[in-house]
C-alpha cells in the first residue's frame, strides 16, 4: 500500500474539492465559495497551461430576447434548440438542452460580475455577432478573470496536481488521491466536483476508439485532458453517455503543432480550393456549402484518407478570400512545382488540377454566398466556386485532422449530479467537457461547449456547496 | 538590429492576425486585422501604436512555454525603441541618450555648471526674484535656441516617421482623432475600461493610466504656466515674480504638482512591473527621463516655496538646469514617445477614414 506523504495543501478535506482548472471548474468553485465553503481547486496543468481547453476558446452562445451587452438583436430559446438539433441530428437531452439554453441568458451579467469582459465579435465572424459573445482576450482573458476571483475570494489552487483516483464505494466518494509535486496525496472531501475535461489528449486512448489512423491526428488544445478521472470513474461503474469512439475533429494546418495549436491552426481555405490525398487525386466535394457549416465534416474525411493527410491546391486569385493562415502557404510558379514542393506525385497532380479546370463552367463567382459555381460531368463534383486554377503563382496548404473534443462523459441529472450504477452518487457533481456528451451527443455548435460548462458548472457548485 | 527586432514582429503579428483574440484591446490589433501582410513600415506603425498596456500578453494562448513564444509588447517595444533611434536627427545623440541613463546625468550636470558659470559671469545689477540672479535677457538666449533646435530635430524625426508609414496623407480630423485618444489614454484602458496589467500580473488596474495623465496634464500646465508668463511679458510688460493669483501661478503650482505626483509613481509602478514585457535594454535611461521630469517639477515648486531666502539661488540654477537638460533632449529620450505615439495615432485615424471611404 503506497504511503501518503504529509499534504502541502491547506487542507485535506475541503467542504467542496473541485477536480480540474478550466471554465466549468472555476465556475463551480466560485459558487461554491460563495455560499461560505471551503474550496479546494486540482488543475493537473502548470501554471502558465491553467484552464484547460477553455483557454483555447472565444466565445460562449447566448440566448436574448432583446440586444445583450455585445450581443444584436434577439436569438430565442426556441431557434437556439432548433440550431442544436440541427448538428447533434437529434443526440441530445431535451431537458437538460432546454435548461442549458435557458439559463445561458443569467449566464451573462455573472459572467461579467466576475470579472470576463466581452467585446463585439471578431473581424471575420460576423455571423456570429448575434448568438455568440466573445470574450475579451479569448478564452485565456476569461480563465485569468476567474482565477484572480477565486483567488480573492480565498479559494485554494494547487497547480500540478494530477488526480489519479476517486474511490466509489457504491454510494460516495469516499477519498480522493492526488500527484502534486512528485508525491501521493489522499484527501477526503466532504463533495466533489469532477470538471476536469475529455480524453482527446490521450493518443493511446484515441488509436483504441478510433484506430491506429488516430496516432497521426493533431490534438488542437491542452495536452493535459487525459481523461484519468473520466476512465477511473467509469471503470467502477458510473454511468457514461456519448459515443466512445468518437471525437470531433477538423481539417487544420497540418504543420500545427502536435498539442495546444488552439485557433491559429485553423484553415479556411478548402471552398476556394480542390482537395488531394497524398496520390494528388480528389476525393469529396469542396464547394458542398460554406465553410462554417463544413468546415467539421473534414476532419473526418482528410482522417479516412492515406497516412490522414491531405492538400488544398489555390490559385492566385482565392489567396485573399479567407482568414490569413498562421503559416504561410508553399508557393510555386507552377502546379508541378507546387506538387515537388508539397511531396505529391507531379505528374498526377497536374491531371487532377487540368481534369478540373477543364470541368469548370462559365458563370459568376461571389466567396460569399453560394454561388452555384459547379463543375460538370467531374467525379467528385465540386458545386460552388468552380473555378480553373490557373493563375500563378500557385499555393498549397497541407491538411491533417485537429482533434478538438471527445463526447463520452459522465451522465449527468438536471443537478449536474453523476449518475452511479444505482442512482445519482451521493457527493459527486460533473460539468464540462467531461459530462457535455449528455447534450452535444454529435456535432458542434460554436461556443455551445463553454455555455454547457458555464451553467453547469454553476450548478455543481451551488449543489456541492448546499450538501456539504 | 531594427530589421531583425521587424523580423521578429512581424513573425508574431502573423500568427495575431490568424487568432484575433485581441481585437477589442487597442488599437494595435484592428490595425494588424486590416492586412494580410505586413510591410516593414506597417510593423513599425503597429509598434508606436502600442502603449504596451501587456493585456494582450497575458490572454494570449501562445506566450512560452508554447513553442510559437509570443511576447507582442517585447517585440513591439523593440521595433518602437529602435524606430525612435532610427528617425532621429542627429541619430547619434538618440543612440547615446535612449541607451545610457549616465548621458542625460552627465547633461544635466554639465548643464548645472553652465547656469551656475552664466550666473555668475553675467550677474545682473538690477532685477527682481529669480532675475536678480540671472537676467531675462540671458535667459532667454539660453532657452530660446535650447527649444527651438530640439523641436526642429523632433518635426525632422515626426517626418520620418510618416514616410516610414507609407505617406499617408493627413486631415485636421486626423489629429483630432488622435488628441481625443491621447486625452483620456484611451489606449491603456484595455478596452473595456478596466485599465491596463502592469504592476500586479494579469490583475487591471487604472494606476499606469492615472498616473501617466497626472504626468502628461502636469507637464502640459507647466508649459502653459511660462507661456503664460512670456505673453505676460512680452504682450502687457508685465514681468515675474508673479503673485499667486496670476495665470502662470495657477498654471504652474498645480502643473507642478501634478507633474511630480505623476513622476513619481510612475517610478514605483515602473520598479513593480515586469521588465520582460517592454522594450529591452532601456530601463536605465526610462527611469533617468522620469527623474529629469520629476527634477523639473521638484525644483520648480520649492523654487517657488523659497520666495525671498536664501535658497533662491541654488534651486534656480538647478531648475533651470533641469528645463535646459530636458528640453535639449527633447528628441533623444524618452520625451520622443509622446511625439511618436501621437504620430501614429493620427495616421491611424487617417488610415480608417480612408478605408471607411472605401
Amino acid at each position: 500500500m503506497a504511503t501518503y506523504a504529509p499534504t502541502p495543501i491547506p487542507s485535506a478535506s475541503p467542504d467542496v474539492l473541485v477536480v480540474g482548472g478550466g471554465n466549468a471548474a472555476l465556475c463551480a468553485a466560485i459558487r461554491a465559495r460563495e455560499e461560505g465553503r471551503s474550496v479546494l481547486i486540482l488543475e493537473a496543468a502548470p501554471i502558465a497551461y491553467r484552464g484547460g481547453n477553455s483557454r483555447h476558446t472565444r466565445n460562449f452562445r447566448c440566448r436574448h430576447e432583446g440586444p445583450l451587452g455585445v450581443l444584436t438583436g434577439v436569438y430565442g430559446d426556441d431557434e437556439y434548440f432548433d440550431d442544436l438539433i440541427k448538428v447533434t441530428g437529434g443526440k441530445t437531452d431535451e431537458h437538460l438542452a432546454r435548461m442549458t439554453i435557458e439559463t445561458s441568458q443569467d449566464c451573462y451579467p455573472w459572467m461579467e460580475r466576475q470579472g470576463v469582459r466581452f467585446q463585439p465579435s471578431l473581424s471575420g465572424t460576423l455571423s456570429l455577432s448575434r448568438t455568440n459573445a466573445f470574450f475579451l482576450g479569448g478564452g485565456k482573458g476569461l480563465v485569468n478573470a476567474y482565477y484572480r476571483r477565486a483567488q480573492d475570494l480565498g479559494v485554494d489552487i494547487l497547480y500540478d496536481a494530477k488526480v489519479t483516483h476517486l474511490d466509489f464505494d457504491g454510494t460516495r466518494i469516499r477519498h480522493v488521491d492526488v500527484d502534486a509535486a512528485g508525491e501521493s496525496h489522499r484527501l477526503t472531501p466532504t463533495n466533489v466536483v469532477v470538471a476536469s475535461g475529455g480524453f482527446q489528449a490521450d493518443l493511446d486512448w484515441l488509436a483504441e476508439a478510433w484506430g491506429p489512423a488516430a496516432r497521426n491526428f493533431l490534438i488542437r488544445g491542452t495536452p493535459y485532458n487525459r481523461g484519468v478521472v473520466l476512465k477511473d470513474l467509469l471503470d467502477q461503474r458510473v454511468q457514461s453517455v456519448g459515443d466512445p469512439t468518437q471525437c470531433h475533429a477538423v481539417a487544420i494546418d497540418g504543420r500545427a503543432p502536435k498539442f495546444d495549436g488552439g485557433i491559429v491552426t485553423r484553415l479556411d481555405c478548402v471552398p476556394f480550393s480542390i482537395v488531394v490525398n497524398k496520390h494528388g487525386q480528389r476525393f469529396y466535394d469542396e464547394g458542398e456549402d460554406v465553410w462554417p457549416k463544413r468546415y467539421a465534416i473534414w476532419g473526418r474525411l482528410v482522417a479516412a484518407q492515406p497516412d490522414q493527410v491531405a492538400y488544398a491546391i489555390i490559385d492566385a486569385k482565392s489567396i485573399g478570400l479567407f482568414m490569413p493562415s498562421v503559416f504561410p502557404p508553399v508557393e510555386a510558379e507552377t502546379i508541378e512545382g507546387l506538387g515537388q514542393r508539397l511531396g505529391l506525385p507531379g505528374a498526377s497532380l497536374r491531371e487532377t488540377v487540368d481534369t478540373f479546370n477543364a470541368a469548370c463552367q462559365p458563370g459568376d463567382f461571389h466567396s460569399t454566398t453560394l454561388d452555384g459555381l459547379t463543375t460538370a460531368h467531374l467525379q467528385p463534383a465540386k458545386t460552388n466556386w468552380a473555378r480553373p486554377i490557373i493563375e500563378p503563382p500557385f499555393y498549397g496548404y497541407m491538411l491533417r485532422p485537429g482533434v478538438t473534443f471527445t463526447y463520452l462523459g459522465l451522465r449527468v441529472d438536471e443537478t449536474a449530479r453523476v449518475e452511479g450504477p444505482e442512482g445519482p452518487v451521493e457527493n459527486l457533481w460533473a460539468a464540462g467537457e467531461i459530462m457535455a456528451g449528455s447534450i452535444l451527443g454529435q456535432g458542434y455548435l460554436a461556443g455551445f461547449g463553454m455555455t454547457i460548462g458555464t451553467v453547469f458548472g454553476r450548478i455543481a457548485g451551488s449543489e456541492a456547496a448546499r450538501y456539504a | 538590429m531594427l530589421s531583425t527586432s521587424i523580423e521578429e514582429a512581424r513573425r508574431q503579428s502573423e500568427i495575431c492576425n490568424a487568432c484575433r483574440y485581441c481585437e477589442g484591446y487597442c488599437s494595435v490589433f484592428p490595425a494588424i486585422h486590416a492586412q494580410r501582410a505586413f510591410s516593414d513600415g506597417d510593423i513599425t506603425q503597429f509598434a508606436n501604436l502600442c502603449h504596451n498596456c501587456r493585456g494582450c500578453y497575458y490572454a494570449c494562448q501562445y506566450t512560452a512555454p508554447h513553442e510559437f513564444d509570443l511576447n507582442l509588447p517585447q517585440a513591439l517595444g523593440n521595433v518602437r525603441q529602435q524606430s525612435w533611434q532610427a528617425f532621429a536627427y542627429p541619430k547619434v545623440l538618440a543612440n547615446l541618450f535612449h541607451r545610457h541613463a549616465a548621458a542625460t546625468v552627465l547633461i544635466f550636470v554639465v548643464s548645472i555648471i553652465a547656469v551656475f558659470g552664466l550666473a555668475q559671469l553675467l550677474r545682473p545689477q538690477g532685477g527682481a526674484g529669480f532675475y536678480a540672479f540671472i537676467s531675462h535677457g540671458v535667459m532667454v538666449s539660453v532657452f530660446a535656441p535650447a527649444f527651438v533646435l530640439p523641436l526642429f530635430a523632433v518635426a525632422l524625426a515626426v517626418r520620418a516617421q510618416w514616410a516610414d508609414a507609407g505617406r499617408t496623407p493627413l486631415r485636421l480630423s486626423d489629429l483630432i482623432a488622435a488628441g481625443r485618444l491621447a486625452a483620456n489614454m484611451k489606449n491603456l484602458s484595455g478596452g473595456h475600461g478596466d485599465g491596463c496589467n502592469y504592476e500586479d500580473g494579469d490583475r487591471f488596474s487604472q494606476a499606469r493610466r492615472i498616473a501617466h495623465q497626472l504626468t502628461l496634464w502636469g507637464f502640459l500646465l507647466c508649459f502653459a504656466s511660462t507661456s503664460a508668463g512670456t505673453i505676460m511679458h512680452y504682450g502687457f510688460a508685465l514681468e515675474a515674480p508673479y503673485s499667486f493669483f496670476s495665470a502662470p501661478k495657477l498654471l504652474g503650482v498645480p502643473g507642478g504638482i501634478m507633474l511630480c505626483a505623476g513622476t513619481l509613481w510612475l517610478t514605483i509602478l515602473k520598479t513593480k512591473s515586469d521588465p520582460s514585457l517592454g522594450e529591452q535594454g532601456v530601463r536605465g535611461p526610462q527611469f533617468a527621463f522620469l527623474w529629469l521630469l520629476f527634477a523639473v517639477s521638484a525644483t520648480g515648486l520649492a523654487l517657488y516655496a523659497a520666495t525671498g531666502t536664501a535658497y533662491v539661488e541654488p534651486l534656480l540654477t538647478v531648475h533651470l538646469a533641469s528645463v535646459l537638460t530636458l528640453f535639449l533632449l527633447l528628441p533623444y529620450t524618452k520625451m520622443a514617445h509622446g511625439f511618436h505615439r501621437f504620430t501614429a495615432l493620427t495616421i491611424e485615424a487617417a488610415r480608417q477614414r480612408l478605408s471607411a471611404a472605401g
